[in-house]
């Protein structure tokens, strides 16, 4: 199976054939995987060398000349570093792109901290008008990129080399209810729902599956709450814990109820190793997310 | 006996005009060193028109140094592109002119400014959108002031503008020796060495102006220093 990023560069590489609205702006990072693309229309396929604050403002310059720019790199990179462009050139321009991210929280495990980005989708909820979505496989990942490619206004897609093993039929925009039970509700974000399904298998708890997290599907969430006796709501997210918390209890105003969020440590975890020693050390695998589940439902 | 001269130039309109917006005292320095590189620029050389704001084939100006935009502001009413009546009204809270101008809230405005450093790279995406949709003509200017120039990502837009040959790009510096810790070599070969076309010109010289502006350069992006009186009496310099 290919990978989340190479299904990005892939369909990418097709979108710009069709959509001549489309343009493509790297820096430096799967520069060379877009070689075809780039000779093919080269004036849409934009390197602007290791320069990460050009590549934010060029992506917000083309919008305003009436293109759809998608801009790529690692999350750290794409969000962190180029922040205030972020906000600038694209927010307080008010004009449409794309941005994608590959290496999600702790894909590159081995490599640190500098290339590791847990807090990208908290950092982009301190601004306004902005669709998040987290896919779980590389076929999710294409269907969010081609809805996004063809629509307008600022979408945020985070990719992640770690994936579920089978696709879901996704809605931008909707959760999905893969089960349902009574003793509460579990949000699962992307890559998160094997793990999660793993973890509950013995827990009567609905399952919600989120692919897009902003914006937040309050209607389902509450028609699952509704649902189930039990109201409280676990968050399993593949990105810093506790970034979802606030629209959980925003939707569930009126109803009382706890929240848990699970997600990826506030610590720096100055360990190397695989993704999946990382996971674990966060409690994200699927025999500590039942640990601390269960020991959270009442 | 009133003698009545027929008036060739309309710049002597524009102070009045500066005089209505009052409150930004601060950067009064910073509109007024702008004022003959704004005017030149919409009168003699900038093709747009207050009536189109958004034709797809019109020159781009940019105001990256966006503060102290009275000058903008003023050459903009002069030029019919916003209400004179709106100028008296400068930064009230229902006022669409603030003190850094704002694309959303005022026709012919083509970005939101403020935070130093932001227009040129702006510029470079813009000038890159136009070639790709096949719109060879439109040119896109920039006006930056020498003390912005101070922000690394103005470097990233020079750098890497200069690498692809965009001719379309136009940079203005006004030089008002206002960077605190200056130049070394000069603000012209900052972009000179990036591979951009440099001329250096007395800010307050129409004609002089005009033909920096519109000077030949051939595969390469343009750049104006426009030098004006320093902001300081006495430069500031360790």
């Amino acid at each position: 199976m290919d990978t989340m990023r190479e299904r990005f560069i892939a369909t990418a590489t097709e979108l710009l054939d069709h959509d001549p609205r489309l343009a493509v702006v790297l820096a430096d990072i799967s520069a060379d995987q877009f070689g075809r693309a780039a000779t093919r229309h080269p004036g849409r396929v934009v390197n602007v060398g290791i320069r990460e604050q050009l590549l934010i403002g060029v992506a917000g310059g083309l919008a305003l000349a009436g293109l759809r720019p998608i801009a790529h790199t690692f999350p750290s990179f794409l969000i962190e570093r180029p922040f205030e462009q972020i906000k600038l050139d694209l927010g307080h321009q008010d004009v449409g792109a794309v941005l994608v991210s590959s290496g999600a929280s702790y894909d590159m495990s081995s490599m640190g901290r500098t290339h590791q980005a847990p807090g990208d989708v908290a950092l982009l909820d301190t601004l306004d008008g902005w669709t998040i979505h987290v896919p779980g496989h590389p076929d999710e990942a294409e269907v969010l990129l081609r809805h996004a490619s063809a629509g307008d206004g600022r979408v945020y897609l985070r990719l992640s080399g770690q994936s579920n093993p089978e696709p879901h039929a996704v809605t931008p925009g909707r959760f999905e209810v893969v089960r349902s039970g009574q003793a509460g509700t579990v949000i699962a974000v992307g890559p998160m729902l094997q793990p999660v399904l793993d973890a509950v298998r013995d827990l009567d708890v609905t399952v919600l599956y989120a692919v897009t997290v902003r914006p937040f599907d309050v209607g389902t969430l509450r028609q699952a709450v509704s649902a189930s006796a039990g109201t409280d709501v676990v968050l399993v997210e593949p990105y810093l814990a506790g970034t979802s918390n606030r629209e959980v209890d925003e939707a569930l105003l009126d109803v009382p109820h706890r929240v848990l969020g699970l997600g990826v440590g506030h610590a720096e975890l100055r360990h190397y190793g695989t993704p999946a020693e990382h996971a674990a050390a966060h409690g994200l695998d699927a025999a500590s997310l039942r640990t601390r589940i269960s020991g959270f439902l009442r | 006996m009133t003698i009545t001269q027929p008036r060739q130039d309309k710049f002597a309109d524009l102070e009045p005009l500066m005089a209505l917006m009052t409150g930004d005292e601060k950067h009064g320095p910073a509109a007024t060193s702008t004022l003959d590189v704004l005017w030149v620029l919409y009168d003699r050389v900038l093709n747009v028109d207050p009536a189109d704001p958004d034709a797809p084939g019109r020159d781009r100006f940019l105001l990256s140094k966006g503060h102290g935009p009275m000058a903008y502001y003023a050459v903009l009413a002069a030029k019919g592109f916003i209400d004179p009546g709106l100028l008296p009204g400068f930064a009230g809270f229902d006022s669409p002119l603030g003190h850094h101008p704002d694309r959303v809230l005022l026709p012919g405005v083509e970005i939101g400014s403020g935070s130093l450093g932001h227009g040129l790279g702006l510029a470079v995406g813009t000038a890159l959108g136009l070639r790709a949709q096949g719109l060879d003509r439109p040119r896109v200017f920039t006006l930056l002031g020498d003390a912005e120039l101070d922000e690394g990502s103005n470097h990233e837009a020079i750098a890497f503008a200069g690498a692809i040959g965009l001719d379309s790009l136009h940079a203005v510096v006004i030089d008002n020796a206002s960077a605190t810790h200056g130049w070394s070599g000069g603000i012209a070969t900052r972009f000179e060495r990036e591979g951009w076309s440099v001329l250096i010109v007395d800010g307050r010289d129409h004609d002089a102006l005009e033909a920096a502006f519109t000077a030949p350069h051939q595969g390469r992006p343009h750049a104006v220093v426009a030098v004006v009186e320093p902001k300081n009496a006495m430069p500031v310099r360790p």
